[in-house]
């Protein structure tokens, strides 16, 4: 009897509840973040076959910002290889790195499953289809957005196809959609890769091998400018869509329920991320897992409401990739590993790990 | 902390078909502000496929659902959502959301892109979370809870709404007894228009003003606990043999099961 009592009072007292996971403040999580980024850009634009000091790398951005803000006394060199060399390079692989950890985020969300990732649900391999198709057969509809248009184009049709194959009654197992995913990939990849081949421009075969492999040697200001918008664009139109993107996580008809209308925006962030993704792999190429590991380093840190976690990864995408990109150029220097190789020696042993722990549950 | 009126709801021979199989056929019924129907039946009678009408999880082949005159197929999904909540049986995901994330949830509809939760929002929120006993598992992730404790969340996920009408499929699904009565109760008390799916008679009959009774898609009874919840029903659509009494605390039918004493023509392996 009084057994049974102290049990009941200790029941109450302290209820069995699961672990509460210890985060740091979000403030904290996002200075931290954006220090990291600050940081690997500073190292990128500073490390290179010519090094540069960091400080004198800040004061020759300060003096293009504004005359008065720094005394030049750095030979005019360095100020091309900053200003025309690394600059551009960094900067575009902060866009790419933020935008495909968003993109991966959002894909997550909407397929309801942790594993999605543009390149692993074949989006990537879609825009280089469309990217590959631009270059070898010399299409230029629309001046400088033909590429990054028929990217988009690709990585839509590539999305789409991936849904309706893994989707069977309304329901989508996570086997069905990697399945889908990789298979579609697949065959996209040989369709690019079949296209360069019998390709007879060799140039054209060089520079469509860029997307194949993933890498961003040789970037100039002029490849910057779409990408960046688009991914800022899209960034801002996920942060506003923050709420509904939760309500996916709940799952279809708890959505609707709470008044989303899940297929129209299901659509729209369909276009949304392959407009992202497009312009993304047009001047990059297939980069993967960017998109799978920054969704969950930024839920671990601050939890699954993409209020909170879409800033975060946009910030430590951007930071992981140009640090990825300074290993890419200086690891076996002066050669250049393309960078799709090392985030997929990074990334390939996460998604293992992380489909064993979900199939563990 | 306002919330929206109680709501008139009026389903008007709404009948569902999915492949040329008839889940809901011709079911009408009234509810008044307030009123807290209970919908009882057995397994595949239909009750989740009606409920699943209201909150336009599926659209009615045939037949109208009026909310205070309004067809709730008419009006923008964001609308509807602030004045009927649902709890639906529990969904589970992939992604770590905190209890507090999946009831914050419920603010969706009354927001707008980029509003952030306001003190009005976040007192809800907290209520919410202290109506349903779940108050301290509000950082915990919702996907390592209990059946029950789930449960709750959801249904302070609906509470959160603010909603004058309350759609609930099988709440009191994996909740203990003290839960199951707490639930109700709070429904009852939050003095909303409520349509409950349960299969636990007794509590149908403890808070129920009236019950329908749903068999094979069809309306087989509706009226006040008493004048349904009889021997004869019982038999009939569930084919079993029961004795109904008074249950002297609340004066509501009290259902006693007889074991092994089913209705003759219920021989097996005909």
């Amino acid at each position: 009897m009084t057994g049974a009592a102290r049990e009941a009072g200790a029941d109450a007292a302290a209820p069995a509840s699961p672990a509460v996971p210890r985060r740091l403040p979000y403030g904290l999580v996002l200075l931290l973040s954006g220090a990291f980024l600050l940081a690997a850009a500073t190292a990128g634009v500073a490390v290179g076959s010519i090094t540069i000091p960091a400080g004198q790398v800040w004061e020759i951005l300060l003096h293009r910002a504004h005359p008065a803000l720094a005394e030049p006394a750095w030979p005019a060199v360095r100020e091309t290889i900053v200003m025309d060399a690394r600059l551009p390079r960094v900067l575009l692989c902060a866009v790419v790195g933020a935008g495909l950890a968003v993109c991966g985020m959002a894909l997550q969300a909407v397929v309801r499953n942790p594993l999605a990732d543009p390149m692993l649900l074949g989006v990537s391999s879609g825009a280089t289809v469309g990217a590959v198709v631009v270059v070898v057969f010399g299409v230029a509809w629309f001046g400088v957005f033909t590429l990054p248009f028929s990217a988009f184009l690709g990585a839509l049709a590539a999305l789409v196809a991936v849904f309706l194959l893994a989707r069977s009654g309304g329901r989508m197992t996570t086997v069905r959609l990697v399945l889908a995913g990789v298979a579609t990939a697949e065959v996209l990849s040989a369709i690019a890769g079949f296209v360069v081949v019998t390709s007879d421009d060799p140039h054209a075969a060089q520079s469509a091998l860029r997307w194949m492999l993933g890498g961003l040697a040789g970037t100039t200001w002029e490849m910057f400018w779409i990408p960046a918008a688009a991914v800022l664009v899209g960034t801002l139109v996920l942060l506003g869509v923050s709420r509904p993107l939760n309500l996916l996580l709940a799952g279809e008809e708890a959505a609707a329920a709470l008044g989303l209308d899940v297929h129209r925006f299901r659509a729209a962030l369909f276009v949304l991320v392959a407009m992202m993704t497009g312009t993304i792999v047009a001047v990059s190429g297939a980069i993967g897992f960017v998109g799978l590991i920054m969704p969950h380093v930024v839920r671990l840190l601050v939890g699954a409401d993409h209020r909170r976690a879409l800033p975060a990864a946009a910030l430590l995408g951007a930071g992981f990739l140009i640090a990825a990109d300074l290993a890419a150029r200086t690891l076996v220097s002066p050669e250049e590993i393309p960078v799709g190789i090392l985030t997929a020696l990074v990334g390939g042993p996460f998604f293992l790990w992380l489909m064993r722990r979900k199939a563990a549950r | 902390m306002t919330r929206t009126a109680p709501g008139t709801l009026s389903v008007q021979r709404v009948s569902v078909a999915v492949d040329r199989r008839t889940l809901v056929d011709a079911v009408s019924l009234d509810v008044a502000p307030r009123e807290v129907v209970g919908l009882v039946g057995p397994n595949g009678a239909g009750k989740s496929t009606l409920l699943r009408t209201l909150y336009r999880a599926v659209r009615p082949t045939s037949g109208r659902i009026l909310l205070d005159g309004d067809d709730v197929w008419r009006m923008p999904g964001r609308r509807l959502a602030r004045r009927l909540a649902c709890v639906l049986q529990e969904a589970s995901g992939e992604f770590e959301l905190s209890v507090h994330d999946v009831v914050a949830m419920g603010r969706t509809p009354h927001k707008r892109a980029f509003d952030g939760d306001g003190r009005a929002d976040r007192e809800i929120i907290a209520s919410s979370l202290g109506e349903l006993d779940v108050a301290h598992l509000a950082r915990a992730p919702f996907e390592r809870l209990s059946g029950g404790e789930k449960q709750r969340v959801l249904i302070a996920r609906a509470l959160a709404q603010r909603a004058g009408t309350m759609v609930l499929d099988e709440p009191t699904n994996h909740l203990d007894l003290r839960h199951r009565l707490d639930a109700l109760r709070l429904v009852r008390r939050l003095g909303v228009t409520a349509v409950i799916a349960l299969h636990d008679l007794d509590l149908a009959a403890m808070f129920c003003d009236r019950v329908c009774v749903l068999h094979g898609g069809r309306v087989v009874a509706l009226g006040t606990p008493a004048e349904v919840l009889t021997p004869e029903l019982l038999a009939e659509v569930y084919r079993v043999a029961a004795e109904v009494d008074v249950n002297p605390h609340t004066g509501t039918p009290r259902l006693t099961l007889l074991p092994g004493s089913g209705p003759r023509e219920e021989a097996p392996f005909t």
